[in-house]
C-alpha cells in the first residue's frame, strides 16, 4: 500500500543497526580498546547469558497472550546454584571433574524443564495470565534456589568449569598453529592469540538452533500463528495448549542453559544471579521489533538488542561512566525503538 | 435541494491509496439511501470521513443546507450526526446504560458538592428509549456482553436515537444477526423514517437494502458508479454495478 | 456478577463499599488466611500486629491504587516502584539541603515534598504522552521511565539512603492517635505520654496508627474516583474498547496521559509517605519488585491485564492478602526463605481456584 523509499526510510527501516554501528563507532573514539578482537571477545562474551535469556523471552512473546515470561531470570539463578552445587557435590565424591560436570549439567538440564512445564500448565490449561503465572513460578523457583544455596554463593566447584567457561575456542601462537579448547602450553611471555571464547561459540550455536527453530520450522510457524490470531490458529486445527506448554518449556530450558554458562564462567551459583538481566531481556527483544501483543518477531534481531544492550553497558563503562546512568540510556533507547517503529508509518499515514 | 446531509466531490487519501475519489452524494430528511459496494469500494471509508473519524483532503460536506466542518468524532455528534460501526463501538465491559450515555453521562451533586454520576437518571432515561423503540432487554445493569447480536444493535441504535440523530448512518446493520431480530431491525429502520430522521445504509444483504432503501448509491474502488431509485431497478442490475459491468447515472 | 450490580448501585456509599469486598472471593480468602494464621502465628492475632500489617502496608495500597487505575484503563505501569524510591530520595535531599541552609523544618519539608511530586507527575506525563501520542506500548513506555527514574535516584544520592533530615517527620509518619500505658495509666493522643520513656513502648497499647487515616482517606477518595466520576467511567470505557470510546467522542488521548500521570503522582506520593516513615530517603533496590507486587495485588483483586475490570477495593484486598501471607508466615516460624515458595504456591492456588470458579463469588 505505501512505498517507503528513501535514504531516510531505508536507515529507519534498520535503525537498530544504524544505531549499533553508531554505537560501535562512538565509543570507539571515545573508550579506548573498544574497537579490538579483544575487546570484541569482550563483549560477545559478556553477552552470552542475555542472549540466551533475550532469545528464550523472545518464543514467549511471540506466542502471544500478551505472553511474557517473568520467571526466566530466576530459572537462571536456580540453574546457577543447582549445577554448581551439583559439580561441587560430585566432585566432593570423588568424581572425575569431567563426569562431575557431566552429570550435573545433564541433570540442571532436566530440572530445568520442571518450571517451563507449570508456567505452560497454568498458562495453557487453567488460561492464567501469563504475568501472573510466571511471576508466582519465579518467586517459587528463588525460594528454592535460596533454599539450597542457603542465602550465600555456592562454590568448590571443580576448577575444570573455569577452564571451560573462560577457556577459547581456538588458540594461535606463533610458530605453533591453531589449538582447540585448551590452551597451549607455552613458555612466559609468549604471545598467544585468544579467539572466540568456548561458551560463545555454545550460544552462537544455540541460538543459531532456536532461530531455525522459530523461523523455519513447522513449530515455528505455527507459533508465530498462535500469536498473531490465536482463534485462526485453533480452527486450522493447531494443538495450542500443548504447544503452548513447549514454548514454556523451550523458554525456561534456554533459560536454565543460560545459568549453567554462568556458572561455567563464573564458577560459582547464585540465586539471584539473572535478576539484573530480567528486564533487558525484555528490552532486547523489543528492540529487535517484537510486539508484545505477539505473532512478530525473531530471533536475530532479538539478538541486535542484545549486541545493542551489552555494547552500550561495556562503553559506558569503559569510558568510565558510573553504571547506573545505563538505565537512563536504555530507557531512553527503548523508548526511541518504539517512536521510531511508529515513526515511518506515521511520516506517511497521517490518520489515526 | 433539500437534503438534510450532501457530500460533494470528496476525495481521500492514504498515502499513495485513493480509497474515495470525488464523490457526491445527498439524503434528504426521511429518506433511506443504501450504500453498495463490494470489499475496498470505499464505503467504510467514506462514512467516516462524514462521521469525524477521517479529515478528507478535497471536498465540502453540507449539514441541513449550510456548509461545515467535520474535524472529530465530537463534530460529528454535537451536530446530530450518529453514526452506528459494523462492530457496533459498544464498551462490552460496561452495561447498556453505560453504552448509551457513553461520553455523555448525566452527572448529579451529592453531599451538596460532589459530582457524581446519575446511575438513577440514566437507567429511567434508557429504559425510556428502549420501551420507544420497542425493544425488550431483560436486565439494564448486566454488561452488554450478556446480550445478544440484536439486543446489542438495538442498544447501538437507541444511543444514537436518545441524542436526537437528525441523521443516521448505519454501517451492516443486520449483519451477523438471526431472521426474527433482522426484521426487528428493519421496523426499526422504517420507524425512523417516519420520524423525518435521513439515513445512510451500508449493507450486503440485497434483499434488505431493498426492503428499506429509497434510493441507492454504488461504489467502486472509490469512485460514484451509479445511483439509482429503488424502485427502478432490480437486484441483477444492482450487482452487476457492484461488480463493474456497466456505470448508470440515472 | 451481573444481577448483583443491582445491590451495588442502589446502595449508598460506604455499603457500596463494603458490598464489593464481600462480591470477590479474595476477601474470604483474606479472613480464611487471618484465622489460619491466628492459630499457628505467635502474636499474629494482636492489636498492634494488624496495625503493623497495614501502617507497613500504607505505600504499597497507594501502588496498588495505581496499577488499578492503569490497568483498567487497558495499560500496566512497570516505573511505580523506582518512582517511589526516586520521590523518597529527591524530597530527602531536598530537605536536607534546605534545612542545612537553615531554612525551617516545615518549608524544607514541604518544599522537598513539592519536588518529588514535580518529578513524579513529570514522569507520568512523559509517560502518558509517549502511550497516548506516540501509541507506544504501555509496557515498554514505563520501562523507559523507570529507567530514566533509576538513574536520576541513583545520580541524587549516589546509592546511599539520604539523611540529615529535618527532624520530626518520623513522628509524623509512625505516630498514633492515642496511646495508652495500662501500667501506668498514662494516656495522651498523638504522641507518646510524656512520663513514659521510649523503651517502654512495648508496655503500650497504641491505637490508630495516623497512616490509617491517611491511607484510609486516599482509597475513599480514589475509589470515588473511580466509581463516581466521568474520569473513572471513560477509563474502564477506554479499558473495554478504545475504539467505542473515541467514537463516543472521549478525548482519549489527553485521558490516557491523566492516567499515567496519576499513577506516578501516586508513586510520588507514596515515596513521600516511606521517607516519612522511615526516616530516610531509601531508594528501590532492584530486587524489590514492588511494581510487580502491587500488579499482582490488582489481578488478584479480580482485574484482567487486558483492561475494562478492576476495583479499588479489591485490589486493597489483594495487597493485604500479600501482606498477611508474608507477616503471618513470618510469625508462623516459616524459614524466610520457604516465605517466596509459599506466597508463589498460594498465588497459584488463588488465581487457579478464581479460573476454576469465576462466579464463586
Amino acid at each position: 500500500m505505501t512505498r517507503r523509499t528513501g535514504l531516510a526510510s531505508f536507515l529507519g527501516q534498520r535503525w537498530a543497526f544504524v544505531f549499533l554501528l553508531l554505537e560501535l563507532v562512538l565509543f570507539s573514539f571515545f573508550g579506548g580498546g573498544f574497537f579490538s578482537l579483544n575487546g570484541f571477545q569482550i563483549i560477545l562474551f559478556y553477552s552470552t547469558t542475555l542472549a540466551l535469556l533475550a532469545t528464550a523471552q523472545t518464543f514467549v512473546i511471540v506466542s502471544g497472550g500478551p505472553g511474557i515470561d517473568l520467571s526466566v531470570g530466576f530459572v537462571m539463578g536456580f540453574a546457577t546454584v543447582v549445577s554448581a552445587k551439583l559439580a561441587a557435590g560430585f566432585d566432593r565424591m570423588g568424581l572425575a571433574p569431567e563426569m562431575s560436570l557431566l552429570l550435573a549439567i545433564l541433570i540442571t538440564l532436566a530440572m530445568g524443564l520442571l518450571p517451563g512445564l507449570v508456567n505452560g500448565m497454568l498458562v495453557a490449561r487453567l488460561k492464567v495470565p501469563p504475568f501472573l503465572a510466571t511471576f508466582a513460578v519465579q518467586g517459587i523457583t528463588y525460594g528454592a534456589a535460596l533454599l539450597l544455596s542457603s542465602g550465600s554463593a555456592a562454590i568448590n566447584v571443580p576448577n575444570l568449569a573455569n577452564v571451560i567457561g573462560n577457556g577459547y575456542f581456538m588458540y594461535w601462537v606463533q610458530g605453533r598453529g591453531f589449538s582447540f579448547f585448551t590452551r597451549p602450553d607455552v613458555p612466559r611471555g609468549t604471545n598467544v592469540f585468544e579467539i572466540v571464547p568456548t561458551m560463545v561459540v555454545v550460544t552462537v550455536l544455540v541460538v543459531a538452533v532456536a532461530a531455525f527453530v522459530l523461523k523455519r520450522t513447522r513449530f515455528g510457524r505455527h507459533t508465530y500463528a498462535i500469536g498473531g490470531n490465536i482463534d485462526a490458529a485453533l480452527r486450522a486445527g493447531i494443538n495450542v495448549k500443548r504447544h503452548l506448554v513447549i514454548v514454556y518449556i523451550i523458554s525456561s530450558f534456554l533459560a536454565t542453559l543460560s545459568g549453567i554458562i554462568y556458572m561455567l564462567e563464573y564458577v560459582t551459583g547464585k540465586a539471584d544471579a539473572g535478576s539484573a538481566f530480567m528486564l533487558d531481556a525484555v528490552v532486547a527483544v523489543v528492540i529487535g521489533g517484537a510486539s508484545l501483543f505477539g505473532g512478530v518477531g525473531s530471533v536475530w534481531r532479538t539478538i541486535l538488542g542484545v549486541l545493542i544492550l551489552s555494547i552500550l553497558e561495556m562503553g559506558l563503562k569503559m569510558m568510565g561512566v558510573p553504571t547506573f546512568d545505563k538505565f537512563i540510556a536504555v530507557g531512553i533507547i527503548l523508548i526511541f525503538a518504539v517512536v521510531i517503529d511508529q515513526f515511518f508509518p506515521e511520516l506517511i499515514h497521517k490518520e489515526d | 435541494m433539500g437534503y438534510v446531509l450532501e457530500v460533494r466531490n470528496i476525495t481521500k487519501r492514504f498515502g499513495g491509496l485513493v480509497a474515495v475519489n470525488n464523490v457526491s452524494m445527498g439524503v434528504s430528511a426521511g429518506e433511506v439511501v443504501g450504500l453498495l459496494g463490494d470489499n475496498g469500494a470505499g464505503k467504510s471509508t467514506l462514512i467516516k470521513v462524514i462521521s469525524g473519524v477521517y479529515k478528507a483532503e478535497e471536498g465540502k460536506i453540507f449539514f441541513m443546507d449550510k456548509e461545515v466542518v467535520i474535524d472529530s468524532p465530537m463534530d460529528a455528534l454535537a451536530m446530530g450526526i450518529e453514526t452506528i460501526y459494523q462492530d457496533l463501538a459498544l464498551a462490552e465491559n460496561l452495561n447498556t446504560p453505560a453504552n448509551i450515555f457513553l461520553g455523555r453521562e448525566k452527572m448529579k451533586k451529592a453531599l451538596g458538592f460532589l459530582n457524581v454520576l446519575d446511575h438513577a437518571y440514566m437507567q429511567s432515561e434508557s429504559r425510556k428509549i428502549l420501551e420507544k423503540l420497542d425493544i425488550l432487554i431483560p436486565s439494564l445493569r448486566n454488561r452488554i456482553r450478556a446480550l445478544s447480536g440484536g439486543q446489542r444493535q438495538a442498544v447501538a441504535i437507541s444511543r444514537s436515537i436518545y441524542w436526537d440523530a437528525k441523521f443516521l448512518i448505519m454501517d451492516e446493520p443486520t449483519a451477523a444477526l438471526g431472521v426474527a431480530e433482522q426484521k426487528k431491525v428493519i421496523d426499526t429502520i422504517n420507524l425512523l423514517k417516519s420520524h423525518g430522521i435521513g439515513i445512510i445504509v451500508i449493507s450486503h444483504q440485497m434483499h434488505d437494502v431493498f426492503q428499506v432503501a429509497d434510493r441507492m448509491i454504488i461504489m467502486r474502488r472509490g469512485e460514484k458508479v451509479a445511483e439509482l431509485i429503488t424502485r427502478e431497478t432490480n437486484a441483477d442490475e444492482v450487482v452487476s454495478l457492484i461488480v463493474g459491468a456497466e456505470t448508470v447515472i440515472r | 456478577m451481573g444481577d448483583r450490580s443491582a445491590i451495588v448501585a442502589s446502595v449508598k456509599a460506604p455499603g457500596a463499599f463494603f458490598a464489593v469486598l464481600a462480591r470477590n472471593w479474595s476477601f474470604f480468602f483474606l479472613l480464611l488466611s487471618v484465622v489460619v494464621f491466628s492459630f499457628t502465628g505467635r502474636n499474629f492475632f494482636a492489636l498492634s500486629n494488624f496495625q503493623s500489617i497495614i501502617h507497613l502496608a500504607t505505600t504499597s495500597l497507594l501502588l496498588a491504587c495505581a496499577e488499578t487505575f492503569v490497568i483498567i484503563s487497558g495499560g500496566i505501569d512497570m516505573s511505580v516502584g523506582f518512582i517511589l524510591g526516586l520521590s523518597a530520595v529527591s524530597s530527602a535531599s531536598t530537605m536536607q539541603i534546605l534545612y542545612a541552609a537553615g531554612w525551617s523544618p516545615l518549608t524544607s519539608v514541604c518544599v522537598g515534598i513539592a519536588v518529588a511530586m514535580a518529578i513524579s507527575l513529570a514522569l507520568g506525563f512523559t509517560a502518558g504522552m509517549l502511550v497516548a501520542r506516540f501509541r507506544v506500548p504501555p509496557f515498554i513506555a514505563t520501562l523507559g521511565t523507570q529507567g530514566i527514574a533509576i538513574g536520576i535516584a541513583y545520580h541524587i544520592c549516589g546509592g546511599f539512603p539520604v539523611g540529615f533530615i529535618p527532624p520530626g517527620l518520623t513522628e509524623i509518619g509512625n505516630g498514633y492517635l492515642f496511646y495508652l500505658h495500662p501500667p501506668s495509666g498514662a494516656w495522651s493522643f498523638f504522641a507518646r505520654p510524656g512520663s513514659i520513656a521510649p523503651t517502654q513502648i512495648r508496655e503500650m497499647v497504641r491505637v490508630f496508627p495516623v497512616s490509617f487515616f491517611f491511607i484510609f482517606l486516599a482509597l475513599v477518595v480514589l475509589w470515588h474516583l473511580l466509581k463516581n466520576t466521568r474520569f473513572g467511567q471513560h477509563t474502564y470505557a477506554i479499558g473495554g474498547s478504545m475504539d467505542a470510546a473515541v467514537r463516543a467522542g472521549i478525548n482519549t488521548r489527553r485521558h490516557l496521559v491523566l492516567v499515567y500521570v496519576l499513577s506516578a503522582g501516586l508513586a510520588g506520593l507514596a515515596g513521600v509517605i516511606d521517607l516519612f516513615q522511615a526516616g530516610t530517603g531509601n531508594y528501590t533496590t532492584f530486587g524489590a519488585q514492588l511494581e510487580l507486587f502491587a500488579i499482582a495485588a490488582v489481578i488478584i483483586g479480580g482485574a484482567s491485564l487486558s483492561g475494562g475490570k478492576g476495583r479499588i477495593a479489591a485490589s486493597a484486598v489483594g495487597v493485604i492478602i500479600l501482606k498477611v501471607l508474608e507477616n503471618g508466615l513470618n510469625l508462623s516460624g516459616v524459614d524466610p526463605f520457604y516465605r517466596y515458595i509459599a506466597v508463589g504456591l498460594i498465588l497459584i492456588v488463588a488465581i487457579v481456584v478464581d479460573q476454576l470458579f469465576p462466579d464463586l463469588f
